[in-house]
């Protein structure tokens, strides 16, 4: 699986609770879909720091790295690739 | 000054939307709102608010007409807010988070006659106000951009109403005692009530806070709570009334963003919930945080655990902080001077200025000092009642000393020092309170209930540092059990807010009786139900 793939499934199975990939798209916002919230964020972080070995900063809990899978994807990008 | 404005000012007793009136008359260059970092002033306020109000006018809105906001924390839910109130309207506000079902059914048992959204929310809207004949119209902002018509229902464009709209040539006219809002709750029974408030009732309460808080207006009060909520929505009435500038995010889902806001705009008052208080002290203890301009904390909900407390007063060394109780039938009961916060670390402190509280005894009379006793609460903060529920209204409203005055039962059990000081002791009906919010077991149950693999279920509240409450299911299945814990939580996640979803599902055999056939929730936690497992 590709690290998108990763998150997707991880999303799917855990905040929407189905394997079907059409549920959430791409680059749609986690915030405005419901999908997440403050305690949804944390879990998210524990998923990339166990499946990724990355370490988030708190000050990198922002939108622009975890408000879509996309986002994530390119968060765990860089901080895999740094 | 608008002539209207000048009218009231010297009214002994002001409409809820007056306090917004008043303030851009003062200060209409001022910053009232930071959305998400973007500034608006207090004139563009009442500006927006009268052109809204102007058409919801137009469109048929009525005094005493309930209008539903179903929006984030966002500039259109702000103006949307102050524009039914304008018009005379009553106005609730839905949280976002809430699926198609519960929609529809605080539509339906409002009568709503409009629902004012976002169209990031369509996919729940349009299938609720599907035959709901009350509902009139809708006004959307984002998409659509014009203003169409579907069914026979007109759908219209926040923007374009804000751009196109004549102002109301002046408010509406009602008087205190009409109803201001409805404050949707979860009760023991299940379905979510909505609590009547009166214009008179949530001025007074307004004013009391900014009273014992000491607020001014040169605050900045933060708000990331949801404006369904009504501690949240409250943070709205008191800033405008003061004049005071309200800096608003859609959630603490992203805190450092919010610290990042907290610095940038030197908020001055931080009003949260312990599981947020949780967060912000977990954040610290990785890496020091503190926020010097914060004059005031406060905390409501749920009691503060008193293990975070040395750690917010590093995070916030120029505060006070509050400790708070209350529920949305009178918005809040007590609060405990902040300068006693050592001294007195387990009580809530008193009632609110304007108010008061005594104990009753099972056989009713007053408790005494150090006696057990259920908390009623007099004054003019009380609701008017439950929307359309007058037999669960009977159930809280109780008569008073005086002829027709009504006392609000708490059905909670409270102690009272000799110094009058409360202390809770504990909650007499099986409300959750779970990320701060209430949760109805009964609620939950029955939408799992609606699963056709689900022969017997039970929802109870599991100790959590995080969430004060976690939510857990005991599942008793019809026949084949199948990823049935998986299956219930995606159940739970289509039809309930993400807070009222169980964090864990447990699937067993069967569930502990009482002598009476009823399904004994206190014996799954002693017995340690979970290791029944199948």
């Amino acid at each position: 699986m590709t690290t998108e793939e990763k998150i997707k499934s991880f999303i799917l199975e855990n905040f929407l609770f189905t394997d079907d990939e059409s549920a959430i798209g791409n680059e749609e916002s986690l915030l405005d879909r419901g999908v997440i919230d403050s305690t949804g964020v944390m879990e998210v972080i524990l998923f990339l720091e166990e499946e990724f070995g990355v370490q988030v900063q708190d000050d990198e809990i922002i939108p622009e790295n975890l408000d879509s899978i996309s986002n994530i994807k390119r968060f765990v990008e860089s901080k895999v690739g740094a | 000054m608008q002539a209207y404005t000048r009218k009231l000012m010297n009214r002994p007793q002001w409409l809820l939307r007056e306090g917004m009136l008043a303030s851009a008359s003062r200060y209409p260059d001022k910053i009232a709102l930071v959305i998400e970092g973007q500034p608006y002033r207090y004139g563009e306020l009442q500006d927006a608010a009268m052109r809204l109000a102007g058409r919801l006018r137009e469109e048929g809105v009525r005094p005493g007409d309930r209008v539903a906001i179903y929006m984030d924390n966002t500039w259109p839910c702000i103006v949307s807010i102050y524009a039914v109130l304008l018009a005379g309207g009553v106005f609730f506000v839905v949280n976002p988070q809430t699926k198609m079902e519960k929609l529809r059914y605080v539509l339906e048992d409002s009568g709503a006659r409009a629902l004012l959204t976002d169209w990031h929310l369509a996919g729940n809207f349009i299938p609720a106000v599907e035959g709901l004949d009350a509902l009139r119209f809708l006004v959307v902002s984002g998409e659509p951009r014009e203003s169409v018509e579907t069914g026979n229902r007109l759908v219209l464009a926040f923007a374009t109403v804000l751009a196109e709209s004549d102002p109301l040539s002046e408010p509406v006219n009602v008087v205190p005692t009409d109803l201001a809002a409805l404050i949707y709750t979860s009760g023991s029974t299940g379905d979510p009530k909505g609590v009547m408030q009166t214009h008179q009732s949530m001025v007074f309460a307004a004013w009391s806070l900014i009273e014992y808080l000491r607020l001014s207006a040169s605050d900045r009060i933060l708000l990331v709570l949801p404006l369904a909520f009504d501690y949240g929505l409250y943070q709205l009435l008191m800033a405008m009334k003061l004049g005071a500038t309200l800096i608003v995010e859609r959630s603490f889902t992203f805190p450092a963003r919010i610290y990042e806001r907290m610095r940038q705009e030197e908020v001055t008052v931080f009003p949260a919930v312990p599981t947020i208080f949780s967060m912000l002290v977990s954040g610290h203890r990785k890496q020091a945080l503190t926020f010097p301009s914060v004059r005031r904390v406060t905390n409501t909900a749920a009691a503060l655990p008193e293990a975070l407390l040395a750690d917010l007063k590093e995070i916030f060394p120029n505060a006070l902080i509050y400790k708070m109780y209350g529920l949305t039938e009178c918005k809040r009961v007590s609060y405990l001077e902040p300068e006693l916060i050592d001294e007195k670390p387990d009580s809530v402190g008193k009632a609110i200025p304007g108010t008061e509280v005594f104990l009753l005894k099972e056989n009713g009379e007053l408790a005494g000092p150090g006696e057990e006793g259920i908390l009623h609460v007099r004054g003019p903060h009380v609701m008017l009642g439950y929307w359309r529920k007058p037999e669960l209204s009977e159930k809280m409203l109780k008569p008073g000393r005086l002829p027709g005055e009504r006392v609000l039962c708490t059905h909670d059990l409270f102690r009272m020092d000799e110094e009058g000081f409360l202390y809770f002791v504990s909650r007499t009906d099986d409300i959750i309170k779970t990320r701060g919010e209430k949760v109805s077991p009964v609620e939950v149950e029955n939408t799992i209930m609606q699963m056709e693999a689900v022969k017997e279920v039970a929802v109870i509240g599991v100790a959590d540092e995080t969430l004060g409450s976690a939510l857990h299911a005991f599942v008793v299945p019809e026949s084949e059990t199948g990823s049935l814990d998986k299956r219930v939580r995606k159940h739970c996640a289509e039809r309930l807010e993400n807070f009222m979803v169980p964090q864990k599902v447990h699937v067993v055999t069967q569930l502990p009786r009482s002598a009476n056939g009823k399904i004994d929730k206190k014996r799954i936690i002693e017995e340690e139900w979970w290791h029944d497992e199948i």
